[in-house]
């Protein structure tokens, strides 16, 4: 595999992992505040905190760590994505500082004002929107380039692109669908039947809008980019795959059982659609300015980098397996009651 | 002045840095203490240790959380600010960019465990055994980012084809003339200013009249860590003096408004500078002592401004700056040692005006890292690449950067506000003596 394919892939792996744990962060901000507000709060609250807490400030790194990646790999990403997006991201960045310094501050008494989790959930919704739209970009159209190599951002054309808005309700959604089938299962690990009942319903409501969703952005990318879904039409197995997952997700939480598998096939149901939507992507990074061709060109560098890259997976995956080990698989602390070991 | 692009992405920058570096500091010092006291509480039996370690963390993860935030912006700022920077140096700073995201990684996933395993362990040091994945993670990542810094102000390593870098080799990109100089300072500075600022607690409450026994252990403790830390920052400023002399001279000379070159130089304290003239009034000049600092030896040449062309001289205030670095770094040295010099000679209490001393340490050190930043920052300009690229060259071309500048403003005069509010009424709330019970 060529240094490029491999820089990519990984990062795309970093960036799915990214989709599946910051989904369940921001779900959960938003399932926190719409239980306040519908007074069930009681309810799921302790399921939500003892997951998040330990875990809330990796989630952040794992979007450093695409963006840091991508940059390093893939230098001309930052030229046309950095002049392009700096309103967007400015309004990303803020929107992130606020949710992720108010959640070091709700453990010391915030937690209970509903203005905090008024905050708290709707960054959770804006937050993934705001981010898809990078997506949406990815795919050309907005970006524009003068004669003079200026690089612009017609924004009216992104605000008012059906595909655009079609991207943006489908992170809403499948942020609320996975968060939610994950939380089922936190839950049923507890052996909370109330927050089960609760949180399954919100997994069961939000799985419809999610498959809608998902077919209006694949419809819409043909309307939008053809040469993409052409390409995603030779890999249609990998959405085949992903919608067989999402029905057996679906069986499963209809039939009140298995909640850990459900949610495993959720997962698959992601990982199918985004590794079949991005290897159909490839190999531009913004069509049709950046391919992946236009990485790095100091063959020592991308050694190192990948090198780089290698020992610091050997650091982090045995490291992220002990943090789940001790959070997620460990039965005591998930219902928890005091453990000593 | 003019409020161009440039001078808009620069005042960002130095804002979101400014801020940044505040909690980015306390988060690489806090930790390394914390780890020692855990591990002084566990091996001396001694629960006031182990309280202090439980305490601190409390606070340490408001700090944290404040910190990761504002680096999320300066990360993604350097490219949304600095885009053209960026295409041309991109990929001679992209592995200890991408090196400090995993010592990050790693800092984050312990600090969580760390923080939700207090009581989990039979074995106490294997709790503590969590707490050393997050002081490497936390040094290592100032490292990693200090290389980046340092990369800019003595780049090597790579060629220059038609304004691109090519043929880049990362060691010698990362391990330039610069590293070892800037990242030791650093992270002594901010081993040094944590120190003080949680020996400023405890000082507080002696002087606020709570002589409890783990206020008094607290200070002793943290005042012993800062004249430690003290003394190894004052030692690499004066390798960062001598590696200025040799490779940026012109920082050196504008930070001493040195304008000839000649050997025995002076070293110029304070004064004011006549920008007609060039003169410099009221200053306290000590002979020789600019060629000591800057060659180690009376006789040393020192390069002046005169051998620089006057465009690409630095800002002349920056002296200003350096000064009171320097100023803050002896008193941050001197407060320490007078408080032992106290406890080992004359047994008993310690007078109030050392305790003052210690509790204006805290904010004085955090001055010092900011100025010494800015001095460290303003004084390659007008180079963001010292030697290759200009930093009117790098700035972003999109509209807007003014409007970003007030809503960042707004942004960290209310994360400064409520993390000020949230981290006075956690201890408020829960007094020492409520937790010793």
């Amino acid at each position: 595999m060529s240094m490029e394919t491999l820089a990519i892939t990984v990062l795309w792996i970093f960036l799915y992992g990214y989709i599946i744990v910051a989904s369940i962060d921001f779900g959960a901000g938003f399932f926190s505040f719409f239980s306040k507000i519908t007074k069930r709060d009681h309810i799921v609250n302790g399921i939500i905190e003892r997951y998040l807490s330990p875990v809330w400030e990796v989630t952040n790194v794992f979007l450093i760590f695409f963006m840091v990646g991508l940059i390093g790999f893939f230098p001309d990403t930052a030229y046309y994505y950095g002049t392009a997006l700096l309103v967007p991201g400015s309004i990303f960045l803020v929107l992130q500082s606020l949710r992720g310094s108010f959640y070091a501050f709700a453990h010391y008494g915030a937690r209970n004002s509903t203005a905090y989790l008024f905050v708290y959930g709707v960054t959770g919704l804006f937050i993934p929107a705001s981010l898809s739209t990078i997506l949406t970009i990815s795919e050309g159209g907005y970006i524009e380039q003068t004669a003079g190599g200026e690089v612009i951002l017609n924004m009216g054309k992104l605000l008012t692109s059906s595909y655009s808005w079609s991207v943006v309700a489908l992170a809403l959604v499948s942020v609320l669908y996975i968060s939610a089938s994950f939380l089922t299962f936190y839950a049923d690990r507890a052996q909370d039947t109330a927050a089960v009942k609760l949180l399954r319903s919100f997994a069961i409501g939000w799985s419809l809008p999610t498959i809608f969703a998902s077919f209006l952005v694949f419809l819409s990318i043909h309307r939008h980019n053809p040469e993409h879904f052409d390409k995603m039409m030779d890999v249609s197995w990998l959405f085949l795959l992903s919608f067989a997952s999402f029905c057996g997700a679906l069986a499963l939480q209809l039939k009140r059982r298995n909640y850990g598998w459900a949610f495993v096939l959720v997962m698959l149901q992601f990982a199918f659609a985004f590794f079949g939507y991005g290897i159909a992507h490839l190999p531009y990074l913004l069509y049709p300015y950046v391919t992946i061709t236009d990485s790095i060109n100091s063959p020592a560098m991308g050694q190192a980098l990948v090198i780089g890259l290698i020992a610091g997976l050997f650091l982090l995956i045995p490291s992220l397996i002990l943090l789940l080990k001790l959070f997620l698989f460990d039965a005591k602390y998930v219902q928890g009651r005091p453990i000593q070991k | 002045m003019e409020l161009d692009n440039t001078m808009l992405a620069r005042i960002l920058t130095s804002l979101t840095l400014g801020f940044h570096i505040i909690f980015a500091a306390l988060g690489v010092g806090i930790p390394i203490i914390i780890s020692i006291a855990e591990w002084l509480g566990i091996r001396k039996k001694d629960p006031m240790y182990t309280l202090m370690a439980r305490r601190w963390v409390k606070g340490f993860t408001v700090t944290v959380a404040v910190g990761v935030v504002t680096g999320t912006c300066i990360g993604l700022q350097l490219s949304l600010l600095w885009p053209s920077f960026m295409k041309v140096a991109g990929e001679a700073i992209a592995l200890p960019l991408f090196l400090e995201t995993f010592a990050f990684f790693f800092e984050a996933i312990f600090l969580g465990i760390y923080l939700y395993t207090w009581d989990r362990f039979k074995n106490p040091y294997i709790h503590w055994l969590f707490s050393i994945p997050v002081v490497i993670g936390s040094t290592a990542s100032a490292f990693f980012i200090m290389t980046v810094n340092a990369f800019m102000n003595a780049p090597q390593g790579f060629t220059l084809v038609d304004g691109s870098i090519v043929d880049v080799q990362p060691l010698a990109a990362m391990f330039n003339p610069a590293t070892p100089t800037k990242a030791g300072h650093m992270i002594l500075s901010s081993y040094a200013t944590s120190a003080f600022v949680l020996a400023a607690i405890a000082a507080w409450k002696l002087l606020r009249g709570n002589g409890h026994e783990y206020h008094r252990k607290a200070l002793n403790f943290t005042v012993a860590l800062a004249l430690l830390f003290s003394f190894g920052t004052a030692l690499y400023g004066d390798f960062a003096g001598k590696y200025l002399a040799k490779y940026q001279p012109a920082k050196l000379a504008a930070a001493e408004w040195h304008f000839e070159t000649k050997p025995q130089s002076p070293l110029i304290l304070g004064g004011v500078l006549d920008p007609e003239t060039m003169e410099v009034r009221n200053a306290l000049k000590l002979p020789y002592a600019l060629s000591i600092l800057a060659t180690g030896s009376p006789n040393g040449e020192v390069m002046g401004l005169d051998q620089i062309p006057r465009e690409l001289w630095p800002p002349l205030f920056i002296h200003y700056l350096f000064d009171g670095m320097v100023a803050i770094g002896m008193y941050m040295l001197v407060v320490p040692i007078l408080y032992f010099i106290w406890r080992r000679w004359k047994k008993g209490q310690v007078p109030r005006a050392i305790l003052h001393a210690i509790f204006w340490g805290a904010p004085l050190a955090i001055l010092a890292i900011e100025l010494g930043w800015i001095f460290s920052e303003i004084g390659r300009q007008p180079w963001i690449l010292v030697g290759y690229m200009k930093t009117q060259h790098a700035a972003t071309t999109a509209d807007n950067v003014g409007e970003m500048l007030v809503m960042f403003s707004l942004l960290y005069a209310f994360l400064a506000i409520v993390s000020s509010i949230v981290l006075k009424r956690m201890f408020k709330n829960k007094p020492v003596e409520l937790e010793l019970k």
